[in-house]
């Protein structure tokens, strides 16, 4: 079997162990109110890191380019209202136009 | 299904849509890239059906582009899934049935779907986060295909500004989250983490740290009004 597929195997089990390893292991019983204080955090916390990484690194270092400035757009777009579609649209338009303007 | 799970499922499509036309945005990318790094087509789609997860599969990807070995692209797969370990705990309160049903049911879990069910209170409506992962789960798929197909056509995503529609897709996740001062200063704290982490750090493990941040949340609470204020919210 190829490199490919021994990847294809190996991500498609941990995926699944990872995704079940909470529910298997907690569910089905109410868990302390602190617990769910830090819960309700959870989400702004982990999407702000996915998207800062992904807008102002590139690799392991920082990095700022086109598409920081078309996904800041997208976020004054989000943040006044606009649909997903609308804000994935400001995103790419603005970051291709940048691009074809000669920014990296 | 009862009737209240019915009416969450629906909602959750129709809220799932426009996260579906992002997700075959995506996944098309994930298809062109994937024949670039020597994928066949038929390995492209069945790695976005049996793994579906986003991230991961491009940081699988970008490993096994650099001429890195299967162990690593898991590895590094895996760091970057390690935020539904979280999320899974999160959710595990909210889902029924016995072990394996609930660890089945946990599968359905996608940034968006568990971002949408979480009802802000530390419970989750499952039948909402089903409903909002399947049109993903189909869009994913056709994305990844039509990518791995028409790759050559395609050609340089960057050149399309294609490459910011991940980032920009989590950031319409998370705006609704900003307007509460709360998790505006955990987000900000999280962001900030992570992006230090970035030159030290192994891939996906400062989105991973970031996750700290929402210690925050074992303060105790002021008692009285404010607090029933804030479990309604």
């Amino acid at each position: 079997m190829s490199a490919v597929w021994w990847t294809i195997l190996g991500l498609a089990v941990a995926t699944a162990a990872v995704k079940a390893a909470g529910p298997v292991l907690l569910g089905g019983r109410d868990l302390p109110e602190r617990f769910s204080g830090v819960v309700a955090l959870m989400a702004p916390a982990l999407l702000t890191a996915l998207v800062a990484t992904s807008v102002l690194a590139e690799g392991d270092r920082w990095d700022v380019g086109a598409r920081t400035l078309g996904v800041v757009a997208a976020g004054v777009a989000a943040w006044r209202g606009a649909s997903v579609v609308t804000t994935l649209l400001v995103a790419v338009v603005l970051t291709a136009t940048l691009r074809l303007a000669g920014l990296p | 299904m009862d009737p209240a799970g019915r009416r969450s499922f629906r909602t959750g499509l129709r809220l799932g849509a426009p996260f579906a036309v992002a997700s075959f945005l995506l996944s098309t990318s994930f298809g062109v890239i994937a024949r670039e790094t020597g994928f066949s087509v038929v390995a492209a789609v069945v790695m976005s059906l049996v793994v579906f997860a986003g991230s991961a599969q491009f940081a699988a990807l970008a490993v096994l582009g650099a001429g890195g070995g299967p162990a690593a692209a898991v590895a590094a797969g895996t760091l970057m899934n390690s935020r539904f370990l979280p999320m899974g705990v999160a959710l595990a309160p909210s889902l029924p049935g016995r072990a394996w049903w609930r660890g089945l049911q946990g599968q359905a879990v996608v940034d968006s779907s568990w971002a949408i069910a979480s009802r802000g209170d530390g419970t989750f409506d499952r039948w909402l986060l089903f409903g909002t992962t399947a049109p993903q789960l189909l869009a994913w798929q056709l994305g990844t295909l039509a990518g791995a197909l028409g790759g050559d056509v395609v050609g340089d995503l960057g050149r399309f500004g294609l490459d910011a529609v991940y980032p920009a897709f989590f950031l319409a996740i998370l705006m609704p989250e900003l307007r509460d001062r709360d998790r505006l200063g955990v987000a900000v704290v999280g962001g900030l983490l992570a992006l230090a982490l970035v030159p030290v750090a192994p891939p996906g493990v400062p989105v991973l740290a970031a996750g700290l941040a929402s210690l925050w949340g074992l303060r105790r609470r002021r008692p009285g009004p404010g607090t029933a204020l804030e479990a309604a919210s």
